[in-house]
């Protein structure tokens, strides 16, 4: 009999496959790393000795609760860590793992897999010492080093002001959080952000404790440029009051995250248009189901929500799952599930509100910043490509190869659609959706493949 | 009521091609296609600007199309990346070997230049090829373009010489009123016209089935796939006797690679499918050592219509005066799509083609949908 699967063994996928063993089923866990926990609760290598406190702080309990799931689930699953998923197709996953290639086929899949910052280029953001706010964190809480010895954290969103405390707290010397969210943001957005008043404390929290300890937390302060010569040395922002050299030997930044939706696409699920992640998201109803009948989707991949929403509909997803094949499951507990995935939902419209998107990028963006690493793209190619009567996104990318290349635009995706919408004054939501492709990531030549 | 002397349906570089040529005539033109010019086949195929290998009936159409290709960028505006690289056609065995000096000798008079490479020779000239290969046919002046961009532009200089170009416009009806095709569009353009050209690539068979004249047209989704950049080693476009692997490396130092069959996802898109994508992955390294390790970062497919005897249909409806079909490439219409656009302009304005067509008759059909 083919089997459950899940992809990703985050907060989302660790919770699905625990209500499913408790139900007698046994998945197929697979995860691109090499253990489980996902991103925010990523762990560090086993031979690193560091106590959760140090490393997850307030989330310390959470982070070993989840790694103590997935630890005692090892024996009653089928565990498939430093296993990329590459393409789906025809009710089977491809898969890679230490060099061979195979076919995973599932009667069911959860697909949970999760997000990457979301990054709005400026000048300078290939330079050496430049790293996105998610991938710092990564640095400390993975090999426990910090990606510089002054640091400055760009951008907006919650993850802002968690990195910049986690640094700080690390001992490494943050010169000044600048955040692009406009003064008095946060304060519009609080009645949305009283919906959880615990994550507010904590957010509140972060931001006295790095005023308490000395550190500069400029709001409505825009990072213009990033100047070095062979890496960051010095960076310039700006605000009402002007423009303000700063200097660093290593930047952060990102402006939320974005979802990693290609498993999604490539499975079939349908995708709708969200304002709220301002993206395109494949269309999930509150039990976790995707359009398509055998495909469930949970945690960050199908729409920004943090963690603690990804445990919740990690397990929503696996009971919606269940009841799909046959098992009775009684209506209280998925309808608790539901509401409090719905308050964390309400928090995270305050969020948005308080974490605004800075709808004047593009504007601000000269013809010269490089907006696709991967292929060499500058938003000047982009507009001239607009210019000359294109609009739609995968059409841009066909004509200046932005998108294209190893990243298969997970990481310039996001920009390169707001800077087409803003050339060909059109709604972000206007231009198409960048299609997915396989493989999700690259594929080397001469792998084996298994029979 | 737009009235014009052609309606093309198609905006590939057949259509496109066409309208141009008719366009740079003087005729009125209205291109129509459903979804952006040059997105489908024409853009997405692999790349290949080669005569070697084509049918012996289709070398003076590829020929005439070799000189257009000399002079892209007059025609078009842009070099399209095109480069006559040369065309490596590799025998992995002593029968191909044997194939490929047959079509050395038969194709003589065509004037391909062919240059046959024994194993000693091929080893010395290309030696980033794999042992696997024992000799090869080599045409000098074949090459390779960038499909995204050519095709597209052919349909941006039709555009600049008068074409009315119309972008996500899919026609819903055709009608003949005894003189002139009315052709009604989901976007509610309504056209008359003494001339309707079918490009309408591999959906170009119910255009023709309402004429009463079907053909045995089915799709063919190749797969494709493209490395990261990777030092400058082919210097030349290649393909394999009796199928295969293709490939071909960019200036950027892109290896694009096809082989072997995708699926269909839906009547308009296709997706490579994990087995094609596995094999050109395992094969390409016996053929191309040195793509050994090197990864590759996106794979891709498309639509293409195929007859039975894999040549295409070109030139008179034998049902419906006024309509000329030009459709069915066989993944094999990017280089020669700009000679038929001029031999479809010439039979509009001058009554008949300059360059031979009758091997591409619908005619040869008529009995199989008589039966």
């Amino acid at each position: 009999m083919k089997p459950v699967v899940i992809i990703g063994a985050g907060p989302a996928g660790i919770r699905a496959a625990q209500t499913l063993v408790a139900h007698g089923v046994r998945p197929v866990l697979v995860d691109e790393s090499a253990r489980g926990g996902g991103q925010i609760y990523r762990r560090q290598p086993a031979n690193f000795k560091r106590s959760p406190v140090t490393l997850y702080g307030f989330e310390a309990r959470k982070a070993n609760a989840l790694h103590q799931t997935i630890d005692e689930l090892r024996r009653q699953i089928d565990y498939r860590p430093d296993t990329l998923v590459w393409n789906a197709e025809g009710g089977a996953l491809d898969t890679l793992h230490d060099g061979r290639a195979a076919r995973l086929e599932f009667s069911r899949v959860i697909v949970a897999t999760g997000a990457t910052d979301r990054i709005l280029p400026v000048p300078g953001w290939t330079l050496p010492g430049v790293y996105s706010l998610g991938a710092a964190q990564i640095a400390l809480k993975f090999q426990g080093c910090a990606i510089g010895e002054r640091v400055v954290l760009a951008g907006s969103g919650p993850l802002l002001y968690l990195v910049a405390y986690q640094y700080a707290k690390a001992g490494a010397t943050v010169v000044a959080v600048l955040d692009s969210s406009p003064l008095g943001a946060q304060a519009r957005a609080l009645p949305g952000l009283l919906s959880l008043p615990g994550t507010l404390a904590k957010g509140i929290y972060y931001r006295s404790w790095l005023t308490a300890h000395g550190i500069p937390v400029h709001q409505g302060a825009t990072l213009n440029r990033i100047d070095g010569q062979r890496r960051v040395q010095s960076l310039t922002w700006s605000d009402a009051k002007g423009q303000h050299p700063l200097e660093c030997d290593a930047v952060a930044f990102a402006h939320g995250l974005r979802s990693e939706t290609q498993l999604a696409d490539l499975l079939g699920c349908a995708f709708a248009w969200n304002p709220l992640n301002r993206a395109w998201l494949p269309i999930r109803d509150r039990a976790c189901r995707s359009s398509v009948a055998q495909v469930y989707l949970a945690g960050d991949g199908a729409g920004i929500m943090g963690a603690d929403a990804a445990e919740l509909a990690g397990e929503r997803a696996a009971l919606a799952l269940l009841e799909d094949i046959g098992h009775t499951i009684a209506p209280q507990h998925p309808e608790r599930l539901e509401r409090a995935l719905e308050r964390i939902g309400n928090f995270r419209q305050g969020l948005e509100r308080a974490f605004a998107f800075p709808e004047g990028w593009p504007a601000g963006i000269s013809d010269e910043v490089m907006i696709c690493r991967c292929e060499e793209v500058r938003a000047g190619d982009i507009r001239q490509v607009v210019r000359e009567g294109h609009w739609e996104i995968n059409r841009v990318k066909a004509h200046c190869r932005v998108g294209m290349g190893r990243c298969q635009g997970r990481m310039c995706g996001a920009a390169a659609a707001e800077i087409i919408a803003g050339e060909s004054r059109r709604e972000v939501s206007d231009i198409g959706r960048l299609r997915a492709q396989a493989p999700i990531k690259p594929l080397p030549f001469g792998l084996e493949i298994e029979a | 009521m737009i009235d014009v002397d052609a309606v093309i349906i198609g905006g590939g570089i057949v259509g496109a091609s066409a309208a141009l040529f008719l366009g740079k005539a003087g005729q009125r033109v209205a291109l129509l296609e459903r979804d952006f010019c040059g997105s489908h086949s024409s853009g997405v195929n692999y790349g290949g600007v080669r005569r070697q290998g084509r049918p012996l009936s289709q070398l003076p159409l590829s020929q005439r199309a070799h000189a257009i290709w000399a002079q892209l960028p007059q025609w078009i505006g842009i070099d399209g990346e095109y480069q006559r690289s040369g065309h490596l056609k590799l025998a992995r065995s002593l029968d191909d070997w044997r194939a490929l000096q047959d079509y050395a000798d038969s194709s003589q008079g065509f004037g391909l230049a062919l240059q046959l490479f024994d194993r000693a020779q091929l080893r010395a000239r290309f030696p980033w090829v794999g042992d696997v290969a024992v000799g090869a046919s080599y045409c000098p002046d074949d090459g390779h373009a960038n499909p995204r961009l050519v095709s597209p532009a052919f349909a941006q200089a039709a555009r600049r010489h008068g074409v009315q170009v119309h972008e996500q416009c899919a026609v819903t009806a055709v009608e003949h009123d005894g003189q002139r095709f009315r052709v009604l569009t989901q976007t509610g353009l309504q056209l008359r016209a003494p001339w309707l050209l079918n490009c309408a690539g591999a959906w170009a068979g119910s255009l023709a089935a309402q004429f009463g004249e079907p053909v045995p047209m089915h799709s063919g989704h190749p797969a494709m796939l493209v490395t990261e950049p990777l030092p400058l080693v082919m210097d030349a476009s290649t393909g394999v006797e009796g199928g295969g692997i293709y490939a071909r490396q960019v200036a950027r130092g892109n290896c694009v690679l096809g082989g072997g069959q995708g699926f269909a996802q839906d009547e308009s898109r296709a997706r490579p499918g994990q087995g094609a994508v596995l094999d050109i992955l395992r094969q390409a390294v016996e053929l191309y050592p040195f793509l050994q390790g090197a990864q590759a970062i996106r794979t891709w497919s498309g639509t293409e219509g195929y007859l039975p005897d894999r040549q295409p249909v070109i030139g008179h409806s034998r049902t419906r005066p006024g309509l000329l079909h030009a459709f069915g490439f066989a993944g094999a219409g990017f280089q020669i799509g700009p000679a038929v656009g001029q031999a479809l302009t010439e039979i509009i304005c001058s009554g008949a083609s300059t360059t031979p067509l009758d091997a591409f008759s619908i005619t040869r059909f008529h009995s199989i949908s008589a039966a």
